[in-house]
């Protein structure tokens, strides 16, 4: 796929029904409830409306691409399904097991929990940069190593979750390991060997 | 040896069935119903039908129907017979009712919302508690494959005239698989007679059989490609709805169309472990020796088939017992037909078992590894026959030595950790060695490379890695030079992941292959004035690590490859067909009659009874005022015969150890009594373990040789780890509280009611 990238499919030719609040941070997702309506009101009154499809840039593994998107598409199906960068997985799309893990200026999110709009001029790392060119990241060097993984399914969040870890400084002990990767469900349960590995890689971390 | 799909996986690059990038895809959402039982009144699509770019929303009214149902297919290969969308009718909360296709996801995923289904609603039935229903005697369960009536001696007078009497009754909740990656299919019609299937399989040739049934299509003309499976755990061995469906809507709207399962979606879409209590009789000696066990089973199935697993396998056979019987129930409620799921059988059967055991051994006064060897089954008593190998004695000995279990206060509820009650618990682990074939293709280059073949699947377990080792091996290559292909129709038939029969099959599928590559290559030699074994007789010769040589002068030989390279052939091709379990020991031994998936047949077959074992070793913690279970350590030593990868075969059994525990503390999908839905169908209301659930976990195997099995003696371990499991925690909870849990999974609420009552 080129690196200005749109999906295959025909796009929305009607974007006139939803409306995004740009800049809306994280207040959307309370100010989309219906409790909240008239906080939303009051939000979208100050902030920019994004309408139907427009070009969203994402600056992704440091090359920024555009993609032609509505601004409901949530950041990990940007990557999947518009710029088949499918190392970020979905697992429950909704924020409950971490498969969809990647690094949004350096913190870990919930890809799927984030729309791809909102993360517009931030660094978005995943998987598929996290190594150097053919020399792996001493993460991914360490799950391999240490057998962190069988189906490899939730792997590539369970990676960008524990680089943000060590990185966090969360990764002093196996016991703050284990509970600062708890938000990375592995259903083939390589949960030994996966802290195994982030004890190591910690220290070959620079 | 690291996974050879380990750097794909560690980097992304690894695609799973619905990441392959397949140009003009477009997306395929399903609705469920939201009600358990009745029928559709109306359908209005009229709101959906405006989001951008739908290309159809198919209903039962539009949808094209299958050339067939799976009720008219004769050998129909699957747990569930029914398939939605053919009628009005709704027989279970979850059913799809509408599929919508649409050029994004976001466009079909806002449509199937905006649907608005109208039902009449009828009064479901949800569970074999429900007083309406009707429990009833299936006398055949798994689609008339296996007996539900199993006894042998007379089991209930041996009860009735015992000195030890124990029953008991275990409840084991509704479980769902949860693998992480949901189920997936992308269906791609080129043309009218030709279609690609990627699909979230374990079995990919399952898949193409049961499409080639529905489509009315010959086989070769479906190709069902499977190349990385994110787990599956039993659900993916088996056809569901999502994937018929799919591939019809794609025929109609002539795109690509993939459809992924929601998560929730998952717990209404490809099975379940089912909900379903055990009632246990042992009689046994006054000196602990069991005299009869009498097992009989309730359980929950669907409106049309009558699946359940089968719980008695692992009590006929684990110990030395002379009088035993086992029957199942089954009441038809407003479900899903339920199926395998990790372990069928032997995980619940196994719960009852050795827990009853422990109670037992309780009662006498005994070690409970004590009570284990006063029963230890020198041969199979359900079969009568020898055991093709059997390490249990020695799992036992290395488990309670890793662990210090003679450390083991034997007295309940005396062991403390500040205010934490702590306890030790035991339990042996089996699973049968079942019939299997495979096929495989090798095809060695006079590169020095080989390309080795066969239509298996990998999920995760290890099969790319183990198969490209024991490719490596035959041909005397570096595993860097050995390119093996799985996941797909076109490859040679292999079978699915499941029932732990793809290491021992494949393996020898590849060994079968590669013979005949060494038996060609030989001919060759022997009739090539420049080698050294010409004009020796190809029976004289032997072939090892890609060498052939003269039997009885090991040093007059030649590579494979310097014999293939003088031929000027840029290659040399071999296919063999392996047999894994009776099968091959009736081919080997001159044994008769292997019927796979026919435990009775597979009992008569051969000469042995062919069975892997372990044992588990557990401490926990309980938290007397909260009712909270942790795990602090665990032990398991298994004897399975040839260890084909000490790396991947010890992450397999961890596995499976923290999939028991899974079973044992947390897993419990709840099914509302009166609308027979779920009620925490995602992972947020459906607990699986996390990190900080899970201790180290110490994996040994014991060494263990067996002739009878297959060609490299390899057992399955996939279901084995978490055989005993559950009752590992129940034995080290009973330790730790005096109260024995015989209700699964053992949450802090059931732990604090226990622990209200006087032990």
């Amino acid at each position: 796929m080129s690196d200005q990238s749109t999906p295959a499919a025909p796009l929305n030719p009607d974007g006139s029904r939803r409306t995004f609040m740009k800049q809306a941070g994280g207040f959307l997702g309370l100010a989309l409830a219906p409790p909240f309506l008239s906080q939303a009101e009051r939000l979208t009154a100050l902030s920019k409306k994004v309408e139907g499809v427009s070009t969203i840039s994402l600056k992704v593994n440091g090359t920024v691409r555009a993609i032609r998107a509505e601004p409901r598409v949530t950041l990990l199906d940007a990557l999947r399904e518009y710029l088949d960068l499918t190392g970020s997985k979905k697992g429950c799309d909704h924020g409950q097991c971490g498969a969809c893990t990647v690094l949004v200026d350096g913190r870990r999110v919930n890809s799927c929990l984030t729309l791809a709009i909102m993360t517009q001029g931030k660094e978005i790392t995943t998987i598929e940069g996290l190594a150097k060119g053919d020399e792996l990241h001493p993460m991914q060097a360490a799950f391999l190593k240490h057998d962190g993984f069988q189906c490899g399914y939730c792997t590539p969040g369970q990676i960008l979750s524990a680089v943000a870890c060590v990185q966090e400084g969360h990764a002093g002990s196996e016991a703050e390991v284990r509970e600062w990767m708890s938000g990375n469900l592995c259903r083939c349960s390589a949960y030994p060997n996966i802290t195994a590995a982030i004890l190591e890689a910690k220290g070959q971390m620079g | 040896m690291d996974r050879v799909d380990g750097p794909a996986k560690v980097t992304g690059a690894a695609r799973y069935s619905a990441e392959i990038n397949v140009p003009g895809t477009v997306y395929g959402v399903l609705k469920s119903s939201t009600i358990a039982k009745g029928r559709i009144t109306n359908i209005d699509t009229t709101a959906a039908a405006k989001e951008p770019g739908i290309l159809n929303i198919f209903t039962h009214q539009n949808l094209p129907k299958p050339a067939k149902t799976p009720k008219q297919i004769e050998k129909w290969r699957a747990a569930q017979s029914y398939l939605p969308m053919q009628d009005d009718q709704i027989q279970y909360a979850g059913q799809p009712v509408a599929l919508v296709v649409a050029a994004t996801l976001e466009a079909a995923t806002q449509a199937a919302a905006l649907i608005k289904v109208t039902y009449q609603a009828d009064t479901p039935i949800d569970s074999y508690h429900d007083p309406k229903a009707e429990l009833f005697d299936p006398q055949k369960i798994q689609q008339g494959k296996k007996d539900g009536h199993v006894v042998r001696g007379n089991p209930q007078q041996a009860f009735d005239g015992a000195a030890i009497r124990h029953e008991a009754t275990y409840v084991h909740a509704i479980n769902h698989h949860s693998p992480m990656e949901p189920a997936a299919t992308l269906a791609v019609w080129e043309g009218a007679d030709k279609l690609t299937v990627y699909e979230a399989s374990q079995n990919v040739t399952m898949h193409q059989g049961n499409l080639a049934e529905l489509l009315g299509m010959p086989r070769e003309q479906i190709r069902v490609v499977t190349k990385y499976i994110g787990g599956g755990f039993g659900c993916k061995g088996s056809f569901w709805p999502h994937t018929i469906l799919t591939v019809l809507a794609a025929r109609a709207v002539n795109r690509p169309v993939k459809l992924v399962l929601t998560r929730p979606q998952m717990f209404t879409g490809v099975g379940h472990r089912e909900d379903q209590e055990q009632t246990l009789k042992m009689g046994a000696t006054a000196d602990g020796k069991l005299v009869s066990i009498v097992h009989s089973k309730k359980a929950t199935t669907s409106p049309w088939d009558n699946y359940t697993e089968s719980n008695g396998k692992i009590m006929d056979m684990l110990y030395a017992c002379p009088n035993y019987s086992t029957v199942y129930e089954l009441a038809r409620a407003n479900v899903m037909t339920s199926v395998w799921m990790r372990a069928p059988g032997e995980a619940p059967g196994s719960f009852a078992l050795e827990s009853s055991m422990d109670d037992l051994a309780h009662q006498l006064n005994i070690d409970p590894l004590e009570i284990r060897l006063r029963n230890y089954a020198d041969h199979d008593h359900s079969s009568g026959k020898p055991w093709s190998s059997k390490s249990l004695k020695q799992c036992y000995t290395r488990g309670a030595e890793l662990f210090g279990w003679n450390k083991r206060n034997p007295k309940p509820g005396q062991t403390r950790r500040g205010n934490l009650l702590v306890g030790h618990g035991m339990a042996s682990a089996t699973y049968p060695v079942h019939s299997s074939q495979g096929t495989a293709r090798v095809r060695l280059f006079a590169d020095g490379h080989a390309v080795v073949e066969a239509g298996a699947t990998d999920l995760g377990t290890g099969t790319y890695t183990v198969m490209t080792q024991v490719s490596a091996d035959a041909l005397g290559l570096p595993p860097e030079k050995i390119r093996f292909e799985l996941g797909d129709t076109r490859l040679p038939t292999a079978p699915g992941s499941g029932g732990s029969v793809a290491a021992g099959t494949v393996a020898s599928s590849i060994m079968a292959a590669a013979e005949d590559v060494w038996d060609k290559v030989v001919k060759m030699a022997v009739a090539d004035k420049k080698s050294p074994l010409y004009k020796v007789k190809p029976t004289d010769v032997k072939v090892e690590l890609g060498r052939m040589f003269l039997a009885k002068d090991p040093k007059k030989g030649e590579t494979l490859l310097a014999a293939l390279g003088r031929s000027g052939q840029p290659d040399i091709e071999g296919s063999g067909t392996g047999k894994y379990g009776a099968g091959y020991e009736e081919k080997n031994f001159g044994q008769n009659g292997a019927d796979q998936n026919n435990d009775n047949k597979e009992k008569k077959s051969g000469g042995h009874s062919m069975h892997s074992f372990g044992a588990h070793f557990c401490e926990v913690e309980v938290d007397p005022d909260l009712g909270t279970v942790r795990i602090t350590r665990w032990v398991g030593v298994h004897g399975v015969g040839t260890v084909l990868n000490l790396k991947t075969a010890t992450s397999q059994m961890k596995g499976g150890a923290i999939y028991g525990i899974g079973a044992a503390l947390m897993e419990d999908t709840f099914r509302d009594p009166n609308f027979a839905r779920y009620t925490n169908a995602d992972l947020a209301g459906y607990h699986i373990p996390v990190n900080a659930d899970i201790p180290e976990i110490q994996v040994e195997f014991v060494p263990e040789t067996d002739p009878y099995i297959n060609y490299l003696g390899v057992k399955g371990i996939g279901e084995l780890g978490m055989v005993g499991v559950a009752a590992a925690v129940g034995n080290a909870i009973f330790n730790a509280t005096g109260r024995r849990m015989r209700s699964l999974p053992i949450t802090p609420d059931k732990m604090l009611e226990a622990l209200r009552l006087p032990a």
